[in-house]
């Protein structure tokens, strides 16, 4: 009977480390992709776009297999729910990176030089916070002592993305290199965008620091 | 043989009652939070109940012989009996109760009845038992909290695989507190009918021989079995998502620190080795298994380094400690004096 348990629990244990590693996949080809639109390599991004398509349905499927087999084998009954909420609201992370590069790809929005560094800055630190929030939730699993470190790097990165993120806005504003006032809300619009990577990384980190003090022992 | 059966029914009962409501000791938290299946829970229960009680049985009975021979059936019977109504009065007056105490008054009730002296020495031996062993149960859950807790954060173990190993831990841990439960309270379920019983000795084979305190033990089990499998299940809904919340993880430290308290009470071999090697030795009294769990409980939470412990609790459970006999002793009395004037049984010789 331990063999039985042993091996449906070793098994989901891949499945959510192999889903986890499609979620920091995400926030390395969102980051990859807006870096590479940024300088230009419009090919390089088209090519990051699809890739993050791909491991958006990826985790998707990988993630409702998750829950088949959570229910079907009756495991963590205890813990089920909230790793299940966990997972769900990590996806959300997916779908937000994957959404900005796609809006990316529909309205090729024109960064003039001047605001380069400060965009790649943003999608760097939005890029920092989903890489956190992926290591937090594998401690979650593991050593739920530790959740408390990533959460607080989460914070600290999100915080940073918003400073960046209305620096931006302003410099844009203030700007007399962008004639056009379409031109000046399409910059906010996609500061804004890139900036919501980090907000929900943090939202997700809010209930998994809940989920850990549940789990202390 | 007919008498045999209808005297030995209040006993048979008591063990009912007893199994209904202390599986859930033992399995409540697992079966009510889907960790363990009942039907699993409750095979494994019953089965180890009875190895407990036929093969460990005899020391805490011993015990509660010294304190009163009941020597007549119809005794025995009333004595079981006042024991089994205390115990249903009791838990509907919602107080935590215990076969233990209930048992120890029915048998004093006879004792006085009789004219008998009761052992002042056996008494509190008994007694004191009855005090130590919730606060040893908390001892136990108390190291023990702190040495898993240990383990399972310097392993690193992933929460699946916990799970699994708690699981299984459930299991193992159930089925040693059922033989435990079995080991220790089936003196009280049987063992006023020691001296009363007239079976005699089975030789099986010419291996080994039945003894006909074991053949009472095995039919005390059986009662036990039965109440687990056919009342216990709603019993442990009621102590899963009631009065304590305990993850899994705590749940098994309650069990094992329970289940080591009522083994320590009942466990005639490791008080022959500590006799043997001049060490104090833990004396065979039929405790309680829900003031064990409570003083478990209650380990954990000093463990935790909660200060507001529930004093209500402890209040209940030593007011227990003099009500249960007090009510048990009076009805044993009373029932007796009916037995014997208006059923015109002797009660005892």
């Amino acid at each position: 009977m331990a063999k039985l348990f042993s091996n449906k629990s070793r098994q989901l244990e891949a499945d959510i480390d192999s889903y986890l590693d499609r979620v920091n996949t995400a926030g390395l080809l969102f980051w990859e992709g807006i870096k590479s639109y940024i300088e230009g390599k419009q090919d390089y991004f088209e090519k990051k776009f699809e890739e993050i398509t791909d491991i958006e349905s990826e985790a998707d499927s990988k993630r409702r297999e998750i829950k088949q087999k959570l229910y079907t084998y009756m495991l963590i009954p205890e813990s089920r729910g909230d790793v299940l909420g966990l997972l769900e609201t990590i996806d959300d992370v997916v779908d937000t990176c994957e959404k900005v590069l796609e809006q990316f790809s529909i309205e090729t929005p024109n960064i003039p030089d001047f605001l380069r560094q400060d965009f790649l800055k943003l999608t760097e630190l939005s890029a920092k916070s989903v890489e956190e929030l992926v290591k937090g939730t594998q401690v979650f699993f593991r050593q739920v002592d530790m959740v408390g470190n990533y959460v607080n790097k989460v914070h600290f990165y999100e915080h940073e993305a918003d400073d960046v993120e209305e620096q931006l806005k302003r410099k844009v504003f203030e700007s007399s290199e962008i004639d056009k006032f379409s031109h000046k809300v399409h910059m906010r619009y996609f500061a804004e965008k890139i900036a919501a990577v980090s907000d929900v990384a943090e939202d997700v980190c809010e209930r998994l620091s809940v989920y850990a003090i549940k789990r202390r022992i | 043989m007919l008498t045999i059966i209808f005297f030995l029914s209040s006993g048979l009962f008591l063990g009912w009652s007893l199994g209904a409501n202390d599986a859930a000791n033992i399995f409540g938290t697992a079966v009510s939070t889907k960790m363990i299946k009942f039907k699993t829970a409750a095979v494994i229960c019953s089965i180890f109940v009875i190895i407990g009680a036929v093969v460990s049985g005899a020391g805490a009975s011993h015990t509660l012989g010294k304190l009163g021979e009941v020597n007549e059936l119809s005794g025995a019977f009333i004595v079981a009996l006042s024991a089994a109504l205390t115990v249903m009065w009791m838990t509907k007056a919602g107080l935590p109760v215990s076969t233990s105490q209930a048992i120890v008054g029915a048998i004093i009730g006879w004792n006085i009845f009789s004219q008998r002296p009761t052992s002042i020495s056996s008494l509190s031996k008994i007694v004191g038992s009855w005090v130590f062993s919730p606060i040893l149960s908390a001892i136990f859950a108390f190291l023990l909290f702190h040495l898993i807790k240990r383990i399972i954060e310097s392993s690193n173990i992933h929460l699946l695989r916990l799970d699994s190993y708690t699981r299984l831990g459930l299991l193992f841990v159930g089925a040693f507190g059922s033989y435990s439960l079995g080991a220790n309270n089936i003196g009280n379920v049987m063992g006023v009918f020691i001296n009363a019983i007239p079976f005699t000795d089975i030789s099986v084979a010419g291996i080994f021989t039945f003894t006909s305190v074991q053949q009472l033990f095995l039919l005390g089990g059986i009662a036990i079995g039965i109440g687990v499998i056919s009342y216990s299940q709603k019993v442990m809904k009621t102590v899963g998502s009631g009065i304590f919340k305990l993850s899994p993880v705590t749940a098994l430290v309650v069990v094992l620190a329970s289940s080591i308290t009522l083994f320590l009470f009942a466990s005639q071999s490791l008080h022959d080795f500590l006799t043997s090697n001049n060490l104090p030795a833990f004396p065979l009294v039929p405790v309680s298994s829900s003031q064990a769990v409570v003083g478990a409980v209650m380990g954990i939470s000093i463990a935790k380094g909660i200060r507001n412990l529930n004093f209500k609790k402890l209040g209940q459970i030593s007011l227990g400690w003099v009500v249960t006999p007090v009510a048990a002793a009076v009805l044993s009395y009373v029932a007796l004096f009916f037995m014997q004037n208006v059923f015109l049984q002797n009660v005892y010789h």
